[in-house]
Protein backbone atom coordinates (compact mmCIF):
# COMPACT_ATOMS: atom_id res chain seq x y z
CA UNK A 1 0.00 0.00 0.00
CA UNK A 2 2.56 2.55 1.18
CA UNK A 3 4.76 1.52 -2.31
CA UNK A 4 1.57 2.11 -4.28
CA UNK A 5 1.43 5.48 -2.63
CA UNK A 6 5.41 6.29 -3.05
CA UNK A 7 4.81 5.65 -6.71
CA UNK A 8 1.54 8.11 -6.82
CA UNK A 9 3.02 11.15 -5.10
CA UNK A 10 5.90 10.71 -7.52
CA UNK A 11 4.22 10.48 -10.62
CA UNK A 12 2.10 13.86 -8.84
CA UNK A 13 5.17 15.42 -8.42
CA UNK A 14 6.75 14.68 -11.87
CA UNK A 15 3.67 16.27 -13.64
CA UNK A 16 4.03 19.43 -11.62
CA UNK A 17 7.73 19.26 -12.87
CA UNK A 18 6.21 19.03 -16.30
CA UNK A 19 4.12 21.49 -16.28
CA UNK A 20 6.45 24.05 -14.89
CA UNK A 21 8.79 23.39 -17.25
CA UNK A 22 5.90 23.78 -20.35
CA UNK A 23 4.22 26.25 -18.16
CA UNK A 24 5.23 29.19 -20.09
CA UNK A 25 4.22 27.87 -23.59
CA UNK A 26 0.52 26.49 -22.18
CA UNK A 27 0.41 29.87 -20.54
CA UNK A 28 1.30 31.53 -23.68
CA UNK A 29 -1.26 28.90 -26.25
CA UNK A 30 -3.70 30.17 -23.63
CA UNK A 31 -3.23 33.72 -23.39
CA UNK A 32 -2.05 34.88 -26.57
CA UNK A 33 -3.69 31.82 -29.20
CA UNK A 34 -6.40 30.52 -27.77
CA UNK A 35 -7.97 32.97 -25.42
CA UNK A 36 -7.83 34.89 -28.50
CA UNK A 37 -9.06 32.47 -31.26
CA UNK A 38 -12.11 32.34 -28.92
CA UNK A 39 -12.60 36.46 -29.00
CA UNK A 40 -12.10 36.56 -32.47
CA UNK A 41 -14.43 34.19 -33.13
CA UNK A 42 -17.28 36.26 -30.83
CA UNK A 43 -16.45 39.97 -32.40
CA UNK A 44 -16.83 38.14 -35.97
CA UNK A 45 -20.31 38.03 -34.88
CA UNK A 46 -20.49 41.22 -33.39
CA UNK A 47 -20.64 45.05 -34.56
CA UNK A 48 -17.50 45.95 -32.72
CA UNK A 49 -15.68 50.14 -33.26
CA UNK A 50 -13.48 49.03 -30.63
CA UNK A 51 -14.29 51.78 -28.60
CA UNK A 52 -17.28 50.81 -27.78
CA UNK A 53 -18.64 47.38 -26.24
CA UNK A 54 -19.14 44.83 -29.02
CA UNK A 55 -23.14 44.52 -30.23
CA UNK A 56 -24.49 40.97 -31.42
CA UNK A 57 -25.61 40.83 -34.93
CA UNK A 58 -25.47 37.36 -35.71
CA UNK A 59 -24.12 36.35 -39.46
CA UNK A 60 -24.41 39.78 -40.45
CA UNK A 61 -20.63 40.57 -40.84
CA UNK A 62 -20.16 37.23 -42.66
CA UNK A 63 -23.34 38.20 -45.15
CA UNK A 64 -22.20 41.73 -45.86
CA UNK A 65 -18.41 40.22 -46.18
CA UNK A 66 -20.22 37.32 -49.06
CA UNK A 67 -22.31 39.63 -50.53
CA UNK A 68 -22.58 43.55 -49.92
CA UNK A 69 -18.45 44.02 -49.47
CA UNK A 70 -17.15 45.79 -53.36
CA UNK A 71 -13.73 44.36 -53.07
CA UNK A 72 -14.29 41.67 -50.74
CA UNK A 73 -14.18 38.75 -53.80
CA UNK A 74 -11.15 40.82 -55.79
CA UNK A 75 -9.17 40.59 -52.55
CA UNK A 76 -9.86 36.94 -52.64
CA UNK A 77 -8.98 36.35 -56.26
CA UNK A 78 -5.81 38.76 -55.82
CA UNK A 79 -4.68 36.22 -53.25
CA UNK A 80 -5.86 33.34 -54.56
CA UNK A 81 -3.92 34.48 -58.06
CA UNK A 82 -0.61 35.24 -56.29
CA UNK A 83 -0.75 32.18 -54.24
CA UNK A 84 -1.40 29.67 -57.09
CA UNK A 85 1.53 31.21 -59.00
CA UNK A 86 3.96 32.05 -56.33
CA UNK A 87 4.21 29.19 -54.58
CA UNK A 88 4.45 26.61 -57.39
CA UNK A 89 7.03 28.84 -59.40
CA UNK A 90 8.82 29.09 -55.99
CA UNK A 91 8.73 25.74 -55.53
CA UNK A 92 10.20 24.61 -59.12
CA UNK A 93 12.38 27.73 -59.14
CA UNK A 94 13.90 26.60 -55.70
CA UNK A 95 13.99 22.98 -56.58
CA UNK A 96 15.76 23.15 -60.18
CA UNK A 97 17.77 25.44 -58.07
CA UNK A 98 18.94 23.00 -55.85
CA UNK A 99 19.39 20.19 -58.15
CA UNK A 100 22.07 22.52 -59.57
CA UNK A 101 23.91 22.92 -56.91
CA UNK A 102 24.13 19.57 -55.94
CA UNK A 103 26.26 18.46 -59.19
CA UNK A 104 29.38 17.88 -58.26
CA UNK A 105 30.78 21.19 -58.83
CA UNK A 106 33.44 23.56 -57.18
CA UNK A 107 32.49 26.31 -55.49
CA UNK A 108 28.92 24.86 -54.57
CA UNK A 109 29.39 26.74 -51.25
CA UNK A 110 30.04 29.71 -53.02
CA UNK A 111 26.99 29.85 -55.21
CA UNK A 112 24.96 28.99 -52.47
CA UNK A 113 25.89 31.71 -50.59
CA UNK A 114 25.00 34.05 -53.63
CA UNK A 115 21.28 32.44 -54.12
CA UNK A 116 21.07 32.54 -50.51
CA UNK A 117 21.60 36.00 -50.00
CA UNK A 118 18.49 37.75 -50.95
CA UNK A 119 16.29 35.93 -48.21
CA UNK A 120 18.28 37.32 -45.50
CA UNK A 121 17.20 40.87 -47.09
CA UNK A 122 14.30 42.51 -44.48
CA UNK A 123 11.39 42.74 -46.14
CA UNK A 124 10.94 46.55 -45.94
CA UNK A 125 14.38 46.74 -47.38
CA UNK A 126 13.88 44.67 -50.15
CA UNK A 127 10.48 46.31 -51.44
CA UNK A 128 11.63 49.71 -51.00
CA UNK A 129 14.94 48.32 -53.34
CA UNK A 130 12.55 46.18 -55.66
CA UNK A 131 10.23 49.37 -56.02
CA UNK A 132 12.97 51.48 -57.38
CA UNK A 133 14.80 48.46 -59.52
CA UNK A 134 11.11 48.22 -61.30
CA UNK A 135 10.55 52.28 -61.74
CA UNK A 136 8.75 51.99 -65.21
CA UNK A 137 11.29 55.61 -65.82
CA UNK A 138 13.98 55.04 -64.52
CA UNK A 139 14.52 51.44 -63.16
CA UNK A 140 17.43 49.03 -63.38
CA UNK A 141 14.82 46.36 -64.94
CA UNK A 142 13.19 48.32 -67.87
CA UNK A 143 17.53 49.92 -68.70
CA UNK A 144 17.77 45.39 -69.16
CA UNK A 145 14.59 45.12 -71.31
CA UNK A 146 15.79 48.01 -73.61
CA UNK A 147 19.48 46.57 -73.95
CA UNK A 148 18.66 43.55 -74.81
CA UNK A 149 15.41 44.63 -77.31
CA UNK A 150 12.58 43.60 -75.18
CA UNK A 151 9.58 45.18 -74.40
CA UNK A 152 9.79 47.07 -71.39
CA UNK A 153 6.71 47.09 -68.86
CA UNK A 154 5.13 49.53 -66.04
CA UNK A 155 5.66 46.93 -63.44
CA UNK A 156 3.61 48.12 -60.49
CA UNK A 157 2.24 50.88 -62.14
CA UNK A 158 0.11 48.86 -64.07
CA UNK A 159 -3.12 47.23 -62.94
CA UNK A 160 -2.44 44.39 -65.70
CA UNK A 161 1.61 43.76 -64.51
CA UNK A 162 0.97 45.00 -60.73
CA UNK A 163 0.72 41.52 -59.54
CA UNK A 164 2.83 39.70 -61.64
CA UNK A 165 5.36 42.12 -60.85
CA UNK A 166 5.06 41.39 -56.54
CA UNK A 167 4.94 37.45 -58.04
CA UNK A 168 8.53 38.33 -60.06
CA UNK A 169 9.66 39.72 -56.49
CA UNK A 170 8.79 36.91 -54.48
CA UNK A 171 11.11 34.58 -56.96
CA UNK A 172 13.90 36.48 -55.89
CA UNK A 173 13.54 34.80 -52.42
CA UNK A 174 13.80 30.93 -53.74
CA UNK A 175 17.31 30.78 -51.76
CA UNK A 176 15.42 29.80 -48.72
CA UNK A 177 13.64 26.90 -50.59
CA UNK A 178 16.46 25.92 -52.30
CA UNK A 179 18.61 25.13 -49.47
CA UNK A 180 15.91 23.23 -48.15
CA UNK A 181 15.79 20.88 -50.53
CA UNK A 182 19.30 20.91 -51.09
CA UNK A 183 19.94 19.38 -47.51
CA UNK A 184 16.86 16.76 -48.84
CA UNK A 185 18.62 16.11 -51.73
CA UNK A 186 21.62 14.99 -49.49
CA UNK A 187 19.89 13.10 -47.29
CA UNK A 188 19.43 10.24 -50.52
CA UNK A 189 21.16 7.69 -50.05
CA UNK A 190 23.66 7.22 -52.62
CA UNK A 191 23.34 3.56 -52.79
CA UNK A 192 19.92 3.42 -54.07
CA UNK A 193 21.39 5.46 -57.23
CA UNK A 194 24.13 2.80 -57.52
CA UNK A 195 21.45 -0.13 -57.55
CA UNK A 196 19.45 1.88 -60.09
CA UNK A 197 22.28 2.49 -62.19
CA UNK A 198 23.42 -1.17 -61.87
CA UNK A 199 19.70 -1.49 -63.14
CA UNK A 200 20.65 -0.01 -65.95
CA UNK A 201 18.62 3.62 -65.61
CA UNK A 202 19.43 6.66 -66.89
CA UNK A 203 19.62 9.96 -65.43
CA UNK A 204 15.95 10.92 -65.84
CA UNK A 205 14.69 7.65 -64.81
CA UNK A 206 16.78 8.21 -61.38
CA UNK A 207 15.62 11.61 -61.29
CA UNK A 208 11.57 10.70 -61.67
CA UNK A 209 12.09 7.40 -59.86
CA UNK A 210 14.77 8.39 -56.79
CA UNK A 211 14.98 11.59 -56.41
CA UNK A 212 11.47 12.99 -56.86
CA UNK A 213 9.97 10.50 -54.44
CA UNK A 214 11.74 10.62 -52.06
CA UNK A 215 11.78 14.58 -52.26
CA UNK A 216 7.84 14.55 -51.76
CA UNK A 217 7.51 14.97 -47.76
CA UNK A 218 9.85 17.72 -47.99
CA UNK A 219 7.95 18.99 -50.80
CA UNK A 220 4.91 18.51 -49.35
CA UNK A 221 5.86 20.33 -46.03
CA UNK A 222 6.88 23.51 -48.24
CA UNK A 223 3.70 23.47 -50.36
CA UNK A 224 1.42 23.65 -47.19
CA UNK A 225 3.94 26.30 -45.36
CA UNK A 226 3.99 27.76 -48.47
CA UNK A 227 0.22 28.39 -49.32
CA UNK A 228 -0.37 29.10 -46.06
CA UNK A 229 1.97 31.46 -46.14
CA UNK A 230 0.82 33.28 -49.59
CA UNK A 231 -2.58 33.54 -48.21
CA UNK A 232 -0.97 36.37 -45.38
CA UNK A 233 0.68 38.09 -47.80
CA UNK A 234 1.46 41.99 -46.66
CA UNK A 235 4.41 44.07 -46.79
CA UNK A 236 5.58 44.22 -49.92
CA UNK A 237 2.15 45.09 -51.54
CA UNK A 238 1.34 47.20 -48.32
CA UNK A 239 4.48 49.37 -49.17
CA UNK A 240 4.45 49.41 -53.21
CA UNK A 241 1.25 49.49 -54.14
CA UNK A 242 -0.99 49.99 -51.38
CA UNK A 243 -3.24 47.56 -52.73
CA UNK A 244 -3.43 49.66 -56.35
CA UNK A 245 -3.60 50.44 -59.34
CA UNK A 246 -7.32 49.89 -59.77
CA UNK A 247 -7.28 47.41 -56.81
CA UNK A 248 -4.94 44.86 -58.63
CA UNK A 249 -2.81 43.79 -55.93
CA UNK A 250 -5.89 44.39 -53.80
CA UNK A 251 -4.28 41.20 -50.86
CA UNK A 252 -6.63 39.98 -48.82
CA UNK A 253 -4.69 40.86 -45.48
CA UNK A 254 -4.06 44.14 -47.00
CA UNK A 255 -7.91 44.28 -46.94
CA UNK A 256 -8.11 43.19 -43.05
CA UNK A 257 -5.50 45.39 -42.09
CA UNK A 258 -7.83 48.34 -43.43
CA UNK A 259 -10.84 47.18 -41.89
CA UNK A 260 -9.28 46.69 -38.47
CA UNK A 261 -6.92 49.37 -38.12
CA UNK A 262 -8.37 52.27 -40.83
CA UNK A 263 -11.42 51.80 -39.94
CA UNK A 264 -11.69 49.88 -36.40
CA UNK A 265 -14.62 47.38 -37.98
CA UNK A 266 -13.29 44.91 -35.67
CA UNK A 267 -16.07 42.54 -36.39
CA UNK A 268 -16.05 42.81 -39.53
CA UNK A 269 -11.92 42.09 -39.80
CA UNK A 270 -12.00 39.29 -36.82
CA UNK A 271 -14.78 37.56 -39.36
CA UNK A 272 -12.55 37.73 -42.67
CA UNK A 273 -9.82 36.39 -40.28
CA UNK A 274 -11.93 33.16 -39.64
CA UNK A 275 -12.80 32.63 -43.11
CA UNK A 276 -9.23 32.85 -43.51
CA UNK A 277 -8.79 30.30 -41.24
CA UNK A 278 -11.70 27.87 -42.42
CA UNK A 279 -10.08 28.12 -45.96
CA UNK A 280 -6.48 27.13 -44.70
CA UNK A 281 -8.09 24.56 -42.87
CA UNK A 282 -9.83 22.85 -45.39
CA UNK A 283 -6.89 23.45 -47.59
CA UNK A 284 -4.65 21.76 -45.44
CA UNK A 285 -6.66 19.06 -44.85
CA UNK A 286 -7.03 18.91 -48.60
CA UNK A 287 -3.35 18.73 -49.24
CA UNK A 288 -3.36 16.14 -46.30
CA UNK A 289 -5.74 14.18 -47.76
CA UNK A 290 -4.29 13.89 -51.50
CA UNK A 291 -0.27 13.03 -49.89
CA UNK A 292 -1.19 9.94 -49.69
CA UNK A 293 -1.32 9.42 -53.37
CA UNK A 294 2.08 11.68 -54.21
CA UNK A 295 3.88 11.57 -50.69
CA UNK A 296 5.95 8.78 -50.22
CA UNK A 297 7.26 7.69 -46.74
CA UNK A 298 10.17 5.48 -45.94
CA UNK A 299 8.28 3.31 -43.40
CA UNK A 300 5.91 2.97 -45.88
CA UNK A 301 5.36 -0.62 -46.83
CA UNK A 302 4.12 -0.58 -50.86
CA UNK B 1 26.18 21.20 -44.24
CA UNK B 2 28.16 18.14 -45.63
CA UNK B 3 27.85 19.35 -49.20
CA UNK B 4 31.24 18.85 -50.14
CA UNK B 5 32.38 15.86 -48.85
CA UNK B 6 30.60 13.64 -51.36
CA UNK B 7 33.30 12.26 -53.83
CA UNK B 8 34.82 14.11 -55.80
CA UNK B 9 34.09 17.83 -57.04
CA UNK B 10 34.35 18.91 -60.38
CA UNK B 11 35.75 22.51 -61.55
CA UNK B 12 36.13 23.75 -65.23
CA UNK B 13 39.89 22.62 -65.47
CA UNK B 14 38.96 19.22 -64.68
CA UNK B 15 37.26 18.75 -68.61
CA UNK B 16 38.09 15.60 -70.09
CA UNK B 17 37.86 16.14 -73.38
CA UNK B 18 37.73 12.06 -74.21
CA UNK B 19 34.61 12.38 -72.28
CA UNK B 20 32.32 15.12 -74.33
CA UNK B 21 29.12 14.31 -72.95
CA UNK B 22 30.39 15.06 -69.38
CA UNK B 23 32.52 17.93 -70.51
CA UNK B 24 29.06 20.11 -71.75
CA UNK B 25 27.30 19.46 -68.99
CA UNK B 26 29.82 20.29 -66.67
CA UNK B 27 30.54 23.51 -68.78
CA UNK B 28 26.03 23.88 -68.78
CA UNK B 29 26.21 23.55 -65.01
CA UNK B 30 28.57 26.09 -64.46
CA UNK B 31 26.99 28.66 -66.93
CA UNK B 32 24.01 28.50 -65.72
CA UNK B 33 25.62 28.93 -62.25
CA UNK B 34 27.35 31.79 -62.54
CA UNK B 35 24.95 33.84 -64.81
CA UNK B 36 21.82 32.75 -61.83
CA UNK B 37 24.03 33.96 -59.17
CA UNK B 38 24.92 37.17 -61.06
CA UNK B 39 21.01 37.53 -61.63
CA UNK B 40 20.23 36.83 -57.90
CA UNK B 41 23.35 39.47 -56.82
CA UNK B 42 22.11 41.82 -59.12
CA UNK B 43 19.37 44.34 -56.87
CA UNK B 44 21.51 43.37 -54.42
CA UNK B 45 24.16 45.25 -56.18
CA UNK B 46 21.97 47.82 -57.34
CA UNK B 47 21.34 48.94 -53.78
CA UNK B 48 24.45 50.07 -53.22
CA UNK B 49 25.19 51.97 -56.20
CA UNK B 50 21.88 53.63 -55.95
CA UNK B 51 22.84 54.45 -52.30
CA UNK B 52 26.11 55.98 -53.47
CA UNK B 53 25.49 58.32 -56.13
CA UNK B 54 24.38 61.56 -55.88
CA UNK B 55 20.38 62.32 -56.16
CA UNK B 56 21.40 64.01 -60.02
CA UNK B 57 22.81 60.67 -61.46
CA UNK B 58 19.51 58.78 -60.29
CA UNK B 59 17.17 60.06 -62.64
CA UNK B 60 18.61 59.47 -65.61
CA UNK B 61 17.73 57.03 -68.34
CA UNK B 62 19.33 54.97 -69.11
CA UNK B 63 21.36 54.50 -65.19
CA UNK B 64 24.88 54.54 -64.94
CA UNK B 65 26.25 51.02 -64.09
CA UNK B 66 28.74 52.53 -61.04
CA UNK B 67 28.26 55.68 -59.44
CA UNK B 68 30.52 58.78 -61.56
CA UNK B 69 31.33 60.16 -58.00
CA UNK B 70 31.12 58.35 -54.91
CA UNK B 71 28.85 59.88 -52.74
CA UNK B 72 29.71 59.01 -48.94
CA UNK B 73 27.74 62.06 -47.61
CA UNK B 74 24.29 60.01 -48.64
CA UNK B 75 24.87 57.94 -45.20
CA UNK B 76 25.43 60.97 -42.53
CA UNK B 77 22.56 62.88 -44.40
CA UNK B 78 20.52 59.81 -44.66
CA UNK B 79 21.79 59.17 -40.92
CA UNK B 80 20.57 63.28 -39.47
CA UNK B 81 17.80 63.90 -42.21
CA UNK B 82 15.43 66.50 -40.76
CA UNK B 83 11.87 64.83 -38.86
CA UNK B 84 14.00 61.03 -39.10
CA UNK B 85 15.39 59.64 -35.89
CA UNK B 86 17.62 56.94 -36.77
CA UNK B 87 19.60 56.55 -33.93
CA UNK B 88 16.71 56.12 -31.75
CA UNK B 89 15.36 53.52 -33.48
CA UNK B 90 18.54 51.74 -34.10
CA UNK B 91 18.46 51.66 -30.13
CA UNK B 92 14.75 50.58 -30.02
CA UNK B 93 14.97 48.00 -32.76
CA UNK B 94 18.30 46.62 -31.20
CA UNK B 95 16.36 46.78 -27.56
CA UNK B 96 13.67 44.65 -28.67
CA UNK B 97 15.51 42.21 -31.11
CA UNK B 98 17.89 41.97 -27.54
CA UNK B 99 14.70 41.30 -24.98
CA UNK B 100 12.88 39.02 -27.46
CA UNK B 101 16.10 36.61 -28.23
CA UNK B 102 16.60 36.46 -25.09
CA UNK B 103 13.00 35.26 -23.71
CA UNK B 104 12.72 32.83 -26.98
CA UNK B 105 16.24 31.12 -25.41
CA UNK B 106 14.57 30.77 -21.88
CA UNK B 107 11.31 29.94 -22.85
CA UNK B 108 12.04 27.73 -25.74
CA UNK B 109 14.37 25.86 -23.65
CA UNK B 110 12.46 24.80 -20.58
CA UNK B 111 9.64 24.04 -22.86
CA UNK B 112 11.38 21.75 -25.34
CA UNK B 113 13.38 19.78 -22.02
CA UNK B 114 9.60 19.85 -20.79
CA UNK B 115 8.55 17.85 -23.93
CA UNK B 116 11.70 16.16 -24.15
CA UNK B 117 12.35 14.49 -21.11
CA UNK B 118 9.92 14.50 -18.98
CA UNK B 119 6.60 12.28 -18.71
CA UNK B 120 3.30 13.44 -17.57
CA UNK B 121 -0.87 13.57 -18.56
CA UNK B 122 -1.32 15.51 -21.32
CA UNK B 123 2.10 16.34 -22.53
CA UNK B 124 1.62 14.74 -25.73
CA UNK B 125 -1.53 16.84 -26.24
CA UNK B 126 -0.23 20.57 -25.49
CA UNK B 127 2.60 19.45 -27.94
CA UNK B 128 0.12 18.56 -30.72
CA UNK B 129 -1.13 22.23 -29.60
CA UNK B 130 2.38 23.26 -30.44
CA UNK B 131 2.87 22.20 -33.75
CA UNK B 132 -0.65 22.84 -34.98
CA UNK B 133 0.05 26.46 -34.14
CA UNK B 134 2.64 26.67 -36.66
CA UNK B 135 -0.83 26.39 -39.30
CA UNK B 136 -2.17 29.18 -38.02
CA UNK B 137 -2.73 32.41 -39.52
CA UNK B 138 -1.58 35.32 -36.68
CA UNK B 139 -4.47 37.27 -38.24
CA UNK B 140 -6.62 35.30 -36.14
CA UNK B 141 -5.06 36.05 -32.85
CA UNK B 142 -4.61 39.52 -34.17
CA UNK B 143 -7.78 41.78 -33.16
CA UNK B 144 -8.44 40.13 -29.88
CA UNK B 145 -5.00 40.88 -29.08
CA UNK B 146 -5.07 44.45 -30.10
CA UNK B 147 -8.31 44.97 -28.53
CA UNK B 148 -6.73 43.76 -24.84
CA UNK B 149 -3.37 45.67 -25.47
CA UNK B 150 -5.53 48.08 -26.21
CA UNK B 151 -7.58 47.72 -22.76
CA UNK B 152 -4.41 47.20 -20.69
CA UNK B 153 -2.38 49.89 -22.03
CA UNK B 154 -0.28 48.22 -23.37
CA UNK B 155 -0.21 49.53 -27.01
CA UNK B 156 1.91 52.02 -28.35
CA UNK B 157 4.30 50.44 -25.65
CA UNK B 158 7.25 47.38 -26.42
CA UNK B 159 5.23 45.19 -24.55
CA UNK B 160 3.41 43.40 -27.61
CA UNK B 161 6.52 42.76 -29.29
CA UNK B 162 8.24 41.78 -26.33
CA UNK B 163 6.64 39.60 -24.15
CA UNK B 164 5.02 37.26 -26.09
CA UNK B 165 8.67 35.50 -26.32
CA UNK B 166 8.81 34.65 -23.00
CA UNK B 167 6.03 32.64 -23.12
CA UNK B 168 6.80 29.76 -25.46
CA UNK B 169 8.94 31.32 -28.22
CA UNK B 170 8.09 29.83 -30.94
CA UNK B 171 6.77 27.18 -31.95
CA UNK B 172 9.76 25.51 -34.39
CA UNK B 173 12.12 26.99 -31.74
CA UNK B 174 10.01 24.41 -29.15
CA UNK B 175 10.23 21.97 -31.44
CA UNK B 176 13.80 22.60 -32.80
CA UNK B 177 15.53 21.91 -28.76
CA UNK B 178 13.07 19.29 -27.76
CA UNK B 179 14.53 16.94 -30.58
CA UNK B 180 18.39 18.52 -29.93
CA UNK B 181 17.75 17.32 -26.32
CA UNK B 182 16.40 14.15 -27.03
CA UNK B 183 19.67 13.12 -28.64
CA UNK B 184 21.40 13.77 -25.18
CA UNK B 185 21.94 10.46 -23.65
CA UNK B 186 20.10 9.74 -20.93
CA UNK B 187 22.50 8.46 -18.88
CA UNK B 188 23.90 12.19 -17.89
CA UNK B 189 20.95 12.92 -16.78
CA UNK B 190 20.39 10.04 -14.79
CA UNK B 191 23.82 10.14 -12.92
CA UNK B 192 23.09 13.57 -12.36
CA UNK B 193 19.42 12.55 -10.56
CA UNK B 194 21.22 10.07 -8.36
CA UNK B 195 23.77 12.83 -7.25
CA UNK B 196 20.73 14.54 -6.28
CA UNK B 197 20.18 17.27 -8.82
CA UNK B 198 16.81 18.64 -9.50
CA UNK B 199 15.14 18.99 -12.86
CA UNK B 200 15.72 22.92 -12.75
CA UNK B 201 20.09 22.04 -12.09
CA UNK B 202 19.77 19.35 -15.00
CA UNK B 203 18.56 21.80 -17.32
CA UNK B 204 20.38 24.64 -16.46
CA UNK B 205 23.70 22.77 -15.86
CA UNK B 206 23.82 20.05 -18.28
CA UNK B 207 21.19 20.71 -21.22
CA UNK B 208 21.95 24.14 -21.58
CA UNK B 209 25.93 23.83 -22.26
CA UNK B 210 25.24 20.87 -24.25
CA UNK B 211 23.28 22.76 -26.18
CA UNK B 212 25.21 25.30 -27.48
CA UNK B 213 24.88 24.88 -31.24
CA UNK B 214 21.31 24.55 -31.47
CA UNK B 215 20.78 27.42 -29.38
CA UNK B 216 22.61 29.41 -31.34
CA UNK B 217 20.09 28.57 -34.21
CA UNK B 218 17.59 29.27 -32.49
CA UNK B 219 18.76 32.81 -31.49
CA UNK B 220 19.87 33.70 -34.84
CA UNK B 221 16.80 32.66 -36.63
CA UNK B 222 14.43 34.86 -33.93
CA UNK B 223 17.16 37.71 -34.27
CA UNK B 224 16.72 37.81 -37.74
CA UNK B 225 12.69 37.56 -37.60
CA UNK B 226 12.51 40.25 -35.10
CA UNK B 227 14.81 42.79 -36.96
CA UNK B 228 13.15 41.90 -40.41
CA UNK B 229 10.13 42.38 -38.59
CA UNK B 230 7.43 44.85 -39.56
CA UNK B 231 3.92 43.61 -38.91
CA UNK B 232 4.04 43.82 -35.78
CA UNK B 233 5.72 46.95 -35.14
CA UNK B 234 3.26 48.61 -37.75
CA UNK B 235 -0.04 47.51 -36.48
CA UNK B 236 1.01 48.07 -32.50
CA UNK B 237 3.40 50.87 -32.55
CA UNK B 238 2.55 54.35 -33.35
CA UNK B 239 4.23 57.12 -31.96
CA UNK B 240 7.53 58.19 -33.50
CA UNK B 241 9.98 57.72 -30.83
CA UNK B 242 9.09 54.43 -30.47
CA UNK B 243 9.31 53.24 -34.18
CA UNK B 244 11.88 50.61 -35.25
CA UNK B 245 14.28 50.31 -38.14
CA UNK B 246 11.42 49.07 -40.41
CA UNK B 247 8.71 51.26 -39.43
CA UNK B 248 11.25 54.25 -40.14
CA UNK B 249 12.14 52.92 -43.52
CA UNK B 250 8.36 52.83 -44.03
CA UNK B 251 8.11 56.72 -42.92
CA UNK B 252 11.09 57.37 -45.04
CA UNK B 253 9.62 56.12 -47.72
CA UNK B 254 6.06 57.63 -47.60
CA UNK B 255 7.11 61.46 -46.53
CA UNK B 256 10.45 61.65 -49.13
CA UNK B 257 9.90 59.05 -52.10
CA UNK B 258 12.16 60.90 -54.30
CA UNK B 259 15.33 61.11 -52.19
CA UNK B 260 16.23 57.88 -53.58
CA UNK B 261 19.76 57.27 -52.75
CA UNK B 262 18.83 58.65 -48.99
CA UNK B 263 16.45 55.87 -48.89
CA UNK B 264 18.65 53.04 -50.48
CA UNK B 265 21.89 54.22 -47.58
CA UNK B 266 19.30 53.84 -44.98
CA UNK B 267 17.74 50.41 -46.54
CA UNK B 268 21.55 49.09 -46.51
CA UNK B 269 21.57 50.08 -42.80
CA UNK B 270 18.60 47.60 -41.92
CA UNK B 271 20.85 44.98 -44.51
CA UNK B 272 24.10 45.14 -43.25
CA UNK B 273 23.67 43.54 -39.86
CA UNK B 274 22.17 40.76 -41.29
CA UNK B 275 24.70 40.41 -43.84
CA UNK B 276 27.54 40.45 -41.27
CA UNK B 277 25.35 37.87 -39.11
CA UNK B 278 25.18 35.72 -42.35
CA UNK B 279 29.16 35.46 -42.39
CA UNK B 280 29.25 34.80 -38.77
CA UNK B 281 26.73 32.48 -38.27
CA UNK B 282 26.18 30.99 -41.80
CA UNK B 283 26.36 27.48 -40.20
CA UNK B 284 23.35 28.02 -37.50
CA UNK B 285 21.38 30.06 -40.09
CA UNK B 286 21.28 27.51 -42.82
CA UNK B 287 20.58 24.71 -39.99
CA UNK B 288 17.98 26.57 -38.96
CA UNK B 289 16.37 26.94 -42.00
CA UNK B 290 17.02 23.26 -42.83
CA UNK B 291 15.60 22.20 -39.49
CA UNK B 292 12.46 23.74 -40.07
CA UNK B 293 12.12 22.95 -43.18
CA UNK B 294 12.33 19.38 -43.54
CA UNK B 295 10.69 18.57 -40.09
CA UNK B 296 7.75 17.11 -41.43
Amino acid sequence: MTERRRTRRRRLRETMTGYLFIGPVVLGLIAFTLGPMMASLYFSFTKFPLLQAPEWIGFRNYVNMFTQERYFWQAVKVTVTYAVTAVPLGLLGSFSLAMLLNQKVKGIAWFRTCFYMPTIVPAVASAVLWGWLLNPDYGLVNAILLKVGLPTSRFLGDPKSALASLVLMSLWGVGGGMIIYLAGLQGIPESLYEAAKIDGANELRLFWHITVPMMTPTIFFNLVMGLIGSFQYFTAAFLLTAGGPVFSTYFYNLMLYERAFKWLQMGMASAMAWFMLVVVLLLTLAVFRSSGMWVYYETEVR
Amino acid sequence: MATETRETLYGLGDIDLRKPRRAVKLVAVHALLVVGALVFLLPLFWLVTTSLKPQSEVYVFPPTFLPKTFQWQNFPEGWNYQGMMWPRWMVNTLFITAMVVLGVLLSSSLCGYGFARLSFPGRDFWFMMVLASIMLPGQVTLIPLYVGYHRIGWLDTFKPLIIPAFFGGGAFNIFLLRQFFRSIPLELEEAAIVDGAGRFRIWWQIFLPLSKPALATVAVFSFQAVWNDFYGPLIFISTREKFTLALGINMFKGLYATQIPLMMAMSMLMVIPMIIMFFVAQKQMIRGVILTGIKA
